[in-house]
């Protein structure tokens, strides 16, 4: 175990920990936007941003999602010049995304009220932060959409610009992750329907034979079947009626 | 050729290629580097090789093509050996005359000599060039005596001599001696070298590797396209001593594919060096096994900086990442890995060749040796020059650059690159010193060092930096994307005629959120244009936000009128 202090408050935190996960044991709030637990740290939204102060004295500024744990060190999540960097990034924000009710209420919170910039028209509440793309990769194993391009002119893509994913299983795993709803997902009649910033794909649902409900999409079923080198009559019924 | 098999080996091939050339022999040299290329130096060669053969002289004379000595603006750049006469933009209609004149019978051509701006007089000999007396060309200077094409010409100087020493030392005495040295790396960070190197063969790990970056992309700056094109074994001889005081087997040269001759050049100089046995297995017979691979970038600036070239190596996006555990540490492939620039290795042979004494007298307390600069812009001699640490921004500017061409008057030179920043008239006798320039507000960066005139608008300047920033920001982090976006936003409307009050604020708000908030160093020295332009030129804001007038005229005020 590691001493460190987070506000002057004092605290033990396990080796190997980051200061954000931390901060979150002990019930301190750090906002954030592309951490995820489920996949590697980004570093990209950059609003999880700490000062330190090292057991050696040297004073810095870290990515508290990305930043380890260590003895003796002294961590600010609310300076001045923290908040005020803050603002900044969610002014920002606001101005890419006006219409995310989640940056919105973020904003609010930092005090926030307006953004000088102007506003992006359009309704696009994506951040860019790869959640979605991360977790397809490094969670689902598909790698069935990614960021494409660079700079500004950066968005959420399928391979080659295509309407659609051909190696997307439609498990809506994007969407689980998306930490402004940019992406959504809806199943009606059987079918899937998954909604990223720039396109949409539709997916048919497999029907469970004994209680006749649609339990997930077919290319899903196909793909775990596939990986577990089970057989796909094993996914007849759903999770529910099994024994 | 024959695998060499030990350091006498090496030093018998090196006597019996020297002993092959008749020092009296005529020589002449011509630059085929991308500038002088550019302005024809492959015809003005064809014309030297059929001139030769039409009167007679082969065998007689030798025709060389070297790479870039540095004195672009005068290009086709042709000397004539032994003699050292320094023939300026040559073109293929000249050539017939001097093989007549000079090579035949001994006189000097008058017309194709270079004019003295301050004496008005014609200076024969290129050492006698003022662009050239004032530089301390250590490292680039070797351009001018060989063909990069050509092992035997980098053996005949002395090249790989200093692989041969190093070689005999240990790697611990090698790093004390770089270290000694004083060398700072050359591609922007002036990290000391020594240290890194030292973390890196400390660091835990099954593999070490050595990567040379040269991806150099910054606008207007060529010192590294030089070195690889024009003397890419001293690259590869740097890369050679670092690998074996590291402890590494296996290295990269990571090079922009924007840089065809460079690319090829250090391909011919790879296989060059394998044929001999420099590179490979048991090299000179000392056990010490090096191979090195070349990887071609993809044309993205950013895969310049350490994190994103490792990534775009490794085959995924060039995006970088937080180094809190430094790449000395893990690297390549999760690795310790060592990277360098390229004019970082190519001091290396001269710091082993003259030791770590000689090299530490040259330069200021904290900056030691030499650097390269590309001095482009509103100059009068545009092109390379080497100069020694210390030396001031006038001297470079005046003595070396001969000043501002049309007679116009200086304004401002930005130094370190897109994210470098301008330095005003009154700070010109500041010394050329890595901790000296960022006090200033700017950098030395890789080397880049643009020159303005009164001509120049400081508004517009600063919009033309961000904006190529925002075009080459790769995107990941949200400060850099969005703060960069938005500062081009800020900057184009204050040139058109829409800047309001509490833009240059905001423009400082901005910056100073990208400084701190920013992932990697693109985003957090990309505000530098704007805020040393805000710094010393203030007053150009105010006249384009309050009165909607350009003190440069450059900018057109009435764009939003005339809409």
């Amino acid at each position: 175990m590691v001493a460190l202090t987070i506000n002057e408050r004092e605290i033990m935190a396990e080796e190997g920990m980051t200061i954000l996960q931390a901060a979150r044991e002990n019930n301190i709030y750090i906002p954030s936007l592309c951490e995820n637990e489920a996949v590697a740290s980004y570093g990209a939204c950059r609003l999880c941003l700490v000062e330190i102060t090292t057991s050696q004295g040297r004073k810095r500024l870290v990515t508290s999602c990305l930043y380890q744990v260590e003895e003796g060190l002294a961590v600010r999540t609310d300076s001045e010049r923290i908040t005020r960097i803050r603002r900044m990034l969610l002014e920002l924000l606001l101005a890419r995304c006006p219409d995310s009710e989640v940056i919105q209420d973020m904003a609010r919170q930092a005090g926030v009220a307006k953004t000088r910039f102007t506003k992006q028209k359009g309704n696009n509440k994506c951040i860019l932060c790869a959640n979605c793309a991360r977790t397809c990769e490094e969670v689902v194993g598909v790698a069935a959409i990614s960021l494409a391009r660079r700079g500004v002119a950066r968005e959420l893509t399928t391979p080659f610009n295509d309407d659609f994913s051909e190696v997307c299983i439609g498990c809506g795993s994007c969407a689980y992750s998306c930490p402004t709803h940019a992406i959504t997902m809806e199943d009606t009649d059987g079918t899937r329907v998954i909604k990223w910033p720039h396109n949409r794909m539709e997916f048919k649902l497999k029907k469970c034979s004994t209680c006749g409900k649609y339990w997930a999409p077919e290319k899903q079923v196909e793909y775990i079947a596939r990986t577990s080198g089970t057989s796909l009559e094993d996914y007849d019924v759903c999770p529910d009626c099994r024994d | 050729m024959a695998k060499l098999k030990s350091f006498s080996e090496l030093e018998a091939l090196r006597k019996s290629i020297i002993g092959k050339r008749d020092p009296e022999k005529t020589v002449i040299t011509i630059c085929n580097g991308t500038g002088c290329q550019a302005l024809g130096s492959k015809d003005v060669t064809a014309a030297f090789h059929e001139g030769i053969e039409q009167q007679k002289l082969a065998g007689k004379v030798d025709i060389r093509s070297i790479g870039c000595p540095g004195f672009c603006e005068r290009g086709t750049l042709v000397v004539v050996k032994p003699q050292d006469i320094f023939y300026q933009r040559v073109r293929p209609k000249d050539v017939p005359e001097i093989i007549t004149e000079t090579v035949g019978k001994g006189n000097v051509v008058n017309r194709l000599l270079y004019t003295d701006r301050k004496t008005d007089k014609k200076v024969t000999y290129e050492h006698e060039v003022p662009f050239y007396k004032k530089q301390k060309r250590l490292v680039i200077g070797n351009n001018g005596l060989i063909d990069p094409t050509s092992i035997d010409d980098y053996l005949a100087i002395g090249g790989y001599s200093a692989l041969s020493k190093a070689l005999q030392m240990s790697p611990e005495q090698i790093i004390d001696e770089v270290k000694k040295s004083g060398l700072r790396g050359r591609g922007g960070g002036g990290f000391p070298t020594g240290a890194k190197w030292e973390t890196t063969r400390r660091a835990h790990g099954d593999t070490r590797y050595v990567i040379c970056n040269a991806d150099e992309g910054d606008p207007g700056a060529f010192m590294d396209r030089s070195l690889v094109e024009g003397n890419p074994h001293s690259v590869l001889e740097g890369m050679l001593i670092g690998a074996y005081a590291i402890g590494s087997h296996e290295g990269y040269v990571y090079i922009r594919n924007e840089y065809p001759m460079a690319v090829r050049h250090v391909r011919m100089a790879i296989q060059q060096a394998e044929e001999c046995g420099l590179l490979g297995e048991n090299i000179l017979g000392s056990g010490f096994d090096f191979n090195i691979r070349i990887k071609r970038g993809g044309g993205a600036f950013i895969c310049g900086e350490s994190t994103a070239l490792m990534a775009s190596l490794e085959g995924r996006v060039g995006e970088p990442r937080a180094k809190y555990v430094h790449t000395s540490e893990q690297g390549l492939w999760g690795q310790p890995t060592n990277l360098n620039n390229v004019e970082t290795w190519a001091n290396v042979p001269l710091i082993i060749n003259n030791g770590a004494d000689w090299y530490a007298k040259i330069g200021t307390e904290g900056s030691k040796g030499t650097k390269i600069f590309s001095l482009v812009g509103n100059i009068s001699n545009t092109g390379l020059v080497e100069v020694p640490m210390g030396i001031t921004l006038r001297e470079i500017i005046y003595d070396i650059g001969g000043g501002i061409p049309k007679g116009r008057s200086f304004k401002a030179v930005q130094t370190g690159g897109p994210s470098g920043g301008v330095i005003p008239e009154r700070l010109l006798d500041l010394k050329v010193d890595f901790d000296e320039l960022t006090k200033a507000g700017s950098m030395m960066g890789s080397g880049g060092m643009i020159v303005l005139d009164d001509k120049s608008c400081m508004v517009d300047f600063a919009r033309y930096y961000i904006s190529f920033l925002e075009g080459e920001s790769c995107g990941k982090c949200l400060p850099c994307r969005e703060g960069l976006q938005r500062m081009r936003e800020i900057l184009t409307g204050i040139t058109e005629g829409r800047g309001k009050k509490g833009d240059i604020e905001l423009l400082e708000e901005l910056s100073a959120t990208l400084i701190d908030a920013a992932l990697c160093a693109l985003g957090s020295t990309a505000p530098n244009p704007v805020l040393s332009t805000i710094r010393y030129f203030r007053d150009e804001y105010e006249a384009h936000i309050k009165e909607k007038r350009c003190p440069a005229g450059v900018c057109n005020l009435e764009a939003v009128k005339v809409k």
